[in-house]
């Protein structure tokens, strides 16, 4: 029989059955739904950390102390005193694909105003630090080169701490709060960034000169970390490289010994919150491949049902013609087509739930083609493979026991 | 003498039923020719139903050769037995054996969706002729459910015309039919067999058997005797004589 008659007759049995084929379907339109819409979740959630990382700056390179050993004590990435100005220096001499440093000391404590406080991180840096991070100064101004060398007493504001000391939408460009009992000036706020993708809020911060915060507030030379960008996107890689290469020698490592530091690019970041977002996608993805696998084998279980009902139509096919393999080949294109049909109706509900979910829960959603395909082929598979059994027991009937059948 | 459609030599079966063997059929020969209207008789347990089933090529004999219409079966394996089947052969069934919520025409059209030399069009063609000559014009689209017994009888003779085949093979065709309706399915047989179809009718009613040409009856998996309907009952003539149906006797009152 060729493929077009057998086609037709699959058509006309489901006809025959419209609503035990749609419920079948069913089980196969929330499988295929499902998938699709967990992973549009999943892709999207990764997208949206990606676009984040890129919005910290492309080309953000940083450099951060590791565990050190003191006579084969590890010391712990807290304890790491490696990083000082030297290295500062050593870096903006000898890495030619760097275009803005800037060291990061960073001090835990309360910020006090009046009789308001606010537990806030106080950052210092120097003046390329909030190119680097893409930071805007939304009202007075950032500090300036003297400021740093003075040790000024001056922060900036993020929006959170502002909120929190002085109320929405005041300006306290002038007043002075004091952080740790040193009091420090503020002259400018920071434009609002909002949190990042790990739930952290970004405007939770004070930031003054990295002096101040070294001399005044922690009485330390180290720095916690030092932050740069790269001349250009491109060159992040190569700007690591040279930047390895100069804190090898201002620390005076050996050749063969590890590195006391580490350097870290924007694209390392993409690369670990990927792989994060990717579990998370890949574990969404996996529960609704149960639900799909469910369906499947609702549709074996209906098949197989549809196969005993039909026992007499099948001695009666066989009787006027039918081989095994026709009959065979009838139920399996009527569970490929019961899985295929469910399919392309599922991928059609799960964009939309995507979509909606994307509305309703302001979520990110990224419908890959690829995931589409994909639960296409798996519906095909599925057709087959669950279709297999039941076909194999229909065209397996004696023809003469079949037609009999009561 | 006209041709030889059916030639069956010393066609034993056996059935194994646990331990036990049950032999249906213990040596059988019989000959059939063109044209003819034969009436396979017997009480259950004599034979005949095996015998209608090796006829139809649905079951394969022990020992014995069956040959039809020159193709000898026990040379064929299932594939090509179920093609012999599909272009050779007619069945007709006591339960109908239409299938449920398909109408009328699809239900006839259904044997030639297995031979791949009849397309779409050819295949409504010759569905809606054999559906014509069971008298069944008005009745094309309607689902069994919605035919009368003798009705959907009707669409099951067409089914077993439309491939055109050497022979038709009933199986108590009339058993689930009162008589009137009986006469009138045998009418439409008598009919088909004059127009020169070769018919074989299992039944185990002594008056059906008087429509047809020649009785052969089946007793313990043997022939017990074969022999020609002397006063060969006319089913047309029949149905003039019955008394008017009861529902018609009724609808007077």
């Amino acid at each position: 029989m060729n493929i077009s008659n057998l086609l037709k007759l699959a058509v006309y049995a489901l006809k025959r059955n419209r609503m035990r084929a749609l419920l079948t379907m069913l089980g196969i339109i929330i499988g295929v739904a499902s998938v699709i819409a967990m992973l549009a979740i999943g892709e999207g959630s990764k997208k949206s950390i990606q676009d984040q990382i890129s919005s910290m700056g492309t080309n953000l390179v940083s450099v951060s102390p590791t565990s050190q050993h003191r006579g084969g004590v590890e010391l712990g990435n807290a304890a790491s005193v490696s990083l000082t100005i030297k290295d500062l220096d050593a870096i903006r001499d000898e890495c030619p694909s760097i275009s803005d440093l800037s060291p990061e000391v960073r001090a835990n404590g309360q910020a006090v105003y009046s009789n308001k406080n606010w537990p806030t991180s106080l950052f210092g840096s120097n003046t390329d630090y909030l190119r680097i991070k893409l930071i805007e100064v939304s009202e007075g101004r950032g500090f300036t080169e003297q400021d740093v060398k003075g040790a000024a007493k001056v922060c900036l504001i993020g929006e959170t701490v502002l909120e929190n000391l002085f109320g929405k939408g005041t300006n306290p460009i002038g007043l002075s709060i004091r952080y740790k009992k040193v009091p420090f000036t503020i002259i400018g706020i920071l434009k609002a960034k909002g949190t990042n993708t790990y739930g952290q809020d970004q405007d939770d911060l004070l930031l003054a000169p990295y002096t101040t915060v070294q001399k005044r507030v922690l009485a330390s030379t180290f720095f916690n970390s030092i932050q740069s960008s790269a001349i250009d996107e491109s060159s992040t890689k190569k700007a690591a490289a040279e930047m390895e290469q100069a804190l090898r020698k201002s620390h005076k490592l050996k050749e063969g010994s590890e590195n006391d530091f580490r350097i870290r690019t924007q694209e390392d970041l993409v690369t670990t919150s990927s792989s994060v977002s990717n579990v998370l996608t890949i574990l969404l993805g996996a529960i609704a491949g149960i639900s799909l696998l469910v369906g499947g084998i609702g549709i074996m279980n209906i098949m197989y049902v549809s196969v005993t009902e039909r026992t007499r139509e099948i001695g009666l096919r066989m009787a006027v013609g039918g081989r095994g393999k026709d009959i065979l080949m009838q139920f399996l294109i009527e569970s490929i087509l019961l899985s295929i049909i469910g399919g392309v109706i599922g991928i059609f509900v799960g964009i939309g739930a995507s979509q909606l979910i994307g509305i309703l829960m302001k979520w990110p959603v990224v419908v890959l083609p690829a995931s589409v395909i994909l639960s296409f082929l798996v519906c095909t598979v599925i057709g087959v493979f669950f279709g297999w059994y039941p076909a194999r027991k229909a065209a397996g009937l004696n023809p003469i026991d079949a037609l009999h059948y009561e | 003498m006209s041709k030889t459609i059916i030639e069956v030599k010393d066609l034993t079966k056996e059935f194994h039923v646990g331990d036990v063997t049950v032999r249906a059929l213990k040596g059988v020969n019989l000959s059939i020719a063109e044209g003819e209207f034969i009436a396979i008789m017997g009480a259950s347990g004599s034979g005949k139903s095996t015998m209608l089933n090796i006829l139809g090529c649905l079951e394969i004999p022990n020992s014995g050769t069956y040959i039809l219409d020159g193709v000898d079966m026990s040379e064929l394996n299932k594939d090509e037995l179920a093609a012999l089947r599909n272009q050779k052969l007619g069945f007709v069934f006591q339960s109908y054996n239409l299938l449920p919520r398909t109408s009328a025409i699809e239900n006839v059209e259904l044997p030639l969706f297995y031979n791949n030399k009849v397309n779409a069009k050819e295949r409504r063609e010759r569905a809606e002729k054999a559906l014509i000559r069971v008298g069944l014009k008005d009745r094309m689209g309607h689902m069994p459910n919605q035919l009368s017994g003798g009705q959907q009888q009707r669409v099951a003779i067409a089914r077993s015309l439309v491939n055109d085949p050497v022979v038709i093979l009933a199986d108590e065709a009339t058993g689930n039919l009162d008589t009137r309706t009986s006469y009138e399915i045998m009418a439409l047989f008598q009919e088909l067999n004059s127009n020169g179809k070769t018919i074989v009718f299992v039944t185990h009613e002594m008056d059906i058997a008087r429509f047809t040409s020649r009785n052969i009856v089946f007793r313990d998996g043997k022939i017990l005797k074969t022999e020609d309907v002397k006063e060969r009952f006319n089913a047309v003539e029949m149905l003039k004589n019955l008394p008017v149906a009861d529902e018609v006797q009724a609808a007077k009152n």
